[in-house]
This record gives C-alpha cells, structure tokens and sequence, in this order.
C-alpha cells in the first residue's frame, strides 16, 4: 500500500493526458497542448516524459529508464524509484525485459518489439521555435505547412559548415506533413524512428504530447545534394568493441588521452558478458583489479 | 434517476483505467488490431467496451453526445453520474456515441481546425460483431495491412481526405475494440 494515487498522478490529470496521447497518435507529429501538471522534480528533469509515463503505465509493466543511453545517471535513477514507490512497477535495466521505456535523448541500440513502448523526455517539442520564438507564428506554420525556413537553416549549415552541422535535434517530417522535433536524440538515432513499438513525447514544461504510431514514416530532412547522414565518432567502442553503436568520448586524463565508450549501457555490458572485448577492456579489467 | 445509473463503474478506478487505456491506445496505434477492453457494467444497450472507453476518457471536460439507442435516460444518467461529462448536441461533443446509422451525418461533428486539429470529436461506433476480416487498412500504425469489419468505406476515405483534421473512431462490441484514426486509408 502506497500514500499515493496509482501513478503519482491523479485520475482526472491522467485522464486528460490520455486524451492528448490519443489525439497524438491520431494525427502523428502534431504537438498536442495539455496541461502539465507540477511534478515533484525541477523541469528540464524529465517532467514531461513522467506525465506520460504515469499515464501509461499498468502494475503489469517493466520499467526502464534511459538517460543519453545509462541507467545508472541521477535522472535515470531517480525516476526509476519515483515509480517503484508511487506505481510498484517492476524496473529493469534490461532493453529485452522492459515494457515501457523512458528515455532521455538516446534510442536504445537494441531494436524495440511491438509490445514496447518508448517515451521520450522532451525539453523545446517546437522544431522552429529557434527560427521563430511566437508560438502564435509557428502554430500557423505548421497550419499553413510553411517548412521553408527549416529548410534554409539547414542550407545556411552547408554554406557555413560545408555539411549539415545539426547532429542532434534533428528535424524530421512525419507521413509527409508535420516536421518533428524527434527531442535531442543524435541523429544517430533518426533512422531508428521508424520502429515497431509506440512512441510518445512528453514536454512538460512547454505543456506538449505527440507521438508516432508504429511503422510511420518519419524522414530526416535533406536535399538532393546533402542526404541526410546518420553520423557517429569513427571508433569502436573500447570496451566491447562495438563498432555499430553510438559512441561518448571520455577524456581520461590531463594529457588529453580519450576513450570512446557505448552511450547505451545496457548494449555495451551485454556485449562484453557476450565477450566481445574492446581496446581498451583489458586496462579496464586490471585497473578494477 | 434509477439506481441501475448508479452502479457499474470501475471497482478499481485507477489500476482499470490504466488496463483500459492500454488496450485503447493500442487499438488507435495499430489501426485494425482488435483489443480486449473490460471492466464498467453500463445499462444495456451498451457495450462493456464503450462503457469502459467512456469511464476511462470521458469527465466534465469532454462533453458527450448519445444518438439511437444509446439516447436514453438511464444511460445520459449513467454517464453524468460516473463521469460528470455534459450530455450535448453533436455539434459541441468531443465524444460521440451511437450505431453507426444513428451517428450519421458525419458533418454534424467537429473535425478540428487547420491550428489545432486535436479539437476533434472521437466517434464510439457500437457494431453487432468486430473481425480482423473486410476492407483492407493502411497507414501508420500499420506493418503492411490490415483488415478489419467496417460498416462501410466511403465515409473513411471521405475522412482521411480532411488529413490532418478529421475525426477518429473507436469501434466496440461486447469487451472488444478496434479503432480508425484519420490517417489511416481504407480501401475495398
């Protein structure tokens, strides 16, 4: 027995954040308003993502909490216990085992099955809000599907940088109508965007829900002469070796010596249980030692 | 009011909404996927399906409308008890519920606007029988089609044709429901 309502949340609220998740994955892409609540965290830790978690969560669900990829940061951990106590959900760090997974700014390496569902925490949901800083002007840009200065920013990067420069937050159109912030995932992740779990945005502070059905076509905004690239750090995890997931650059020491590891925990302590070793796995193990 | 309006909610709000919300957003993520939804014992005629969405989505915030023979008074009492929802003209609800003779014409509802087309009433079709069998579904939420038993097709590509606007469909019968958003393309 818990002093809280199933959840944390209580029904009315979760009610009204179901509405806006229904309509969100009715019309795929478009930001939904509903009304935040306050949540017992600062904004900007994931209040939006807790919302939706809340409101999608049953007893019967595993829970996984992901921040740029670890389970074990302040934020993954903290919102793993707000639910243990408030929900008495199981957790997991484990992708396979999870049923519902919240995560902040990384797609997990493993691919989700249709019985997952991924909810990402969202800081700015508005992909021109830094193009365009009235709400009332973008909401009638999405209206009027009036992308153009999505489209300039991007050719802006080229001229500037000879390539697109934006590698996270990358902007993606949906079903060929709305364009999508996909939350600030390097764009690493955009081509795993199309998957066949549910996935839902919560913004908290900004009062936003949308989402993507299952299998929706979601496309990375490019031109002819600039395709879009998927990019990571040209490494191999060395720890386990990996050389198809996206990397963190750690700086070791003074001298400016560097390792990359996976930002996935989960995938990279699976790989090296599998005995996959990386470069550096070795000096890892002794050190430990 | 009877006492029959007075009976019948979840016995577990909060663990019974959360099952039901589940197999509904499961129904509207995967357009055609019949779904297990239980829990709410409404008076007759309807559904324990469409009483369960209506426990789960409906409050004094979503103003319902009731059409054929859901137009009754001990099923307007039920739902005004159980949820504080209003009962209105099908112009102003945001949740519909009816046959899909009585629902008709589809006009009369609102599909949103170009800003905000979430503001959208969600129809509640109570059907005789749900099969994974009939016209043929595309569009998100959907690997490469399904097939589910609509009572027709034109109205459905009428509806998809107001992308993004539009109104979005829940089908029920007995504990069963399957769903239709605006995206998806219904063909014979």
């Amino acid at each position: 027995m818990t002093d809280y309502n199933f959840a944390y949340l209580d029904e009315q609220t979760k009610r009204m954040i179901r509405r806006a998740i229904l309509k969100g994955l009715a019309i795929p892409g478009y930001q939904v308003p509903f009304a935040s609540r306050e949540m017992p965290m600062p904004y900007g830790w994931g209040t939006g993502g807790v919302q939706v978690s809340a409101a999608t969560l049953t007893p019967d669900d595993t829970l996984k909490v992901i921040d740029q990829g670890a389970d074990d940061t302040t934020n993954a951990v903290s919102i793993r216990k707000f639910f243990e106590v408030t929900a008495g959900v199981t957790t997991t760090e484990n992708t396979t085992e999870a049923s519902v997974i919240q995560t902040r700014h990384r797609i997990p390496e493993a691919e989700l099955r249709d019985d997952q569902i991924l909810v990402y925490q969202v800081p700015i949901p508005e992909p021109l809000r830094f193009l365009e800083p009235r709400e009332t002007e973008t909401r009638k840009m999405h209206a009027l599907e009036e992308y153009g200065l999505m489209h300039v920013k991007l050719y802006e990067d080229i001229s500037q940088h000879g390539a697109i420069a934006t590698s996270y937050a990358y902007p993606v159109k949906v079903e060929g109508r709305y364009v999508m912030d996909p939350s600030p995932i390097p764009k690493f992740d955009n081509p795993k965007l199309e998957m066949s779990a549910i996935q839902l945005f919560g913004a908290g502070r900004e009062q936003r829900i949308y989402a993507l059905p299952p299998y929706t076509k979601v496309e990375s905004l490019d031109f002819e002469d600039y395709p879009f690239e998927a990019t990571k750090a040209d490494h191999a995890c060395d720890m386990c070796g990996a050389e198809n997931s996206y990397l963190d650059e750690v700086i070791m020491d003074d001298q400016g010596s560097r390792m990359f590891v996976c930002s996935d925990t989960d995938f990279c302590a699976g790989r090296q249980q599998a005995g996959h070793l990386g470069a550096l796995a070795a000096v890892n193990a002794e050190d430990a030692a | 009011m009877q006492v029959q309006a007075l009976e019948g909610a979840f016995a577990n709000a909060p663990i019974e909404n959360a099952v039901a919300f589940r197999a509904a957003m499961n129904a509207l993520a995967r357009p055609g996927q019949i779904e297990k939804i239980s829990g709410a014992k409404p008076p007759a005629p309807l559904s324990v399906a469409a009483g369960s969405l209506i426990l789960m989505l409906c409050d004094s915030e979503t103003p319902v409308s009731l059409s054929g023979p859901f137009e009754t008074a001990v099923i307007r009492d039920w739902i005004i008890f159980h949820t504080g929802a209003q009962i209105v003209t099908p112009d102003k609800a945001v949740f519909a519920i009816g046959t899909w003779q009585s629902l008709a014409p589809l006009s009369q509802f609102a599909i949103g606007t170009a800003q905000y087309p979430d503001r959208s009433a969600t129809l509640i079709v109570e059907c005789d029988e749900l099969k994974p069998q009939g016209a043929t579904l595309t569009g998100p939420g959907i690997k490469d089609a399904a097939q589910l038993s609509l009572p027709e097709t034109q109205s459905f590509q009428d509806n998809a044709k107001l992308f993004p606007l539009g109104l979005d469909f829940f089908f029920t019968t007995g504990t069963q429901v399957a769903a239709l958003p605006r995206t998806t393309k219904v063909d014979h």
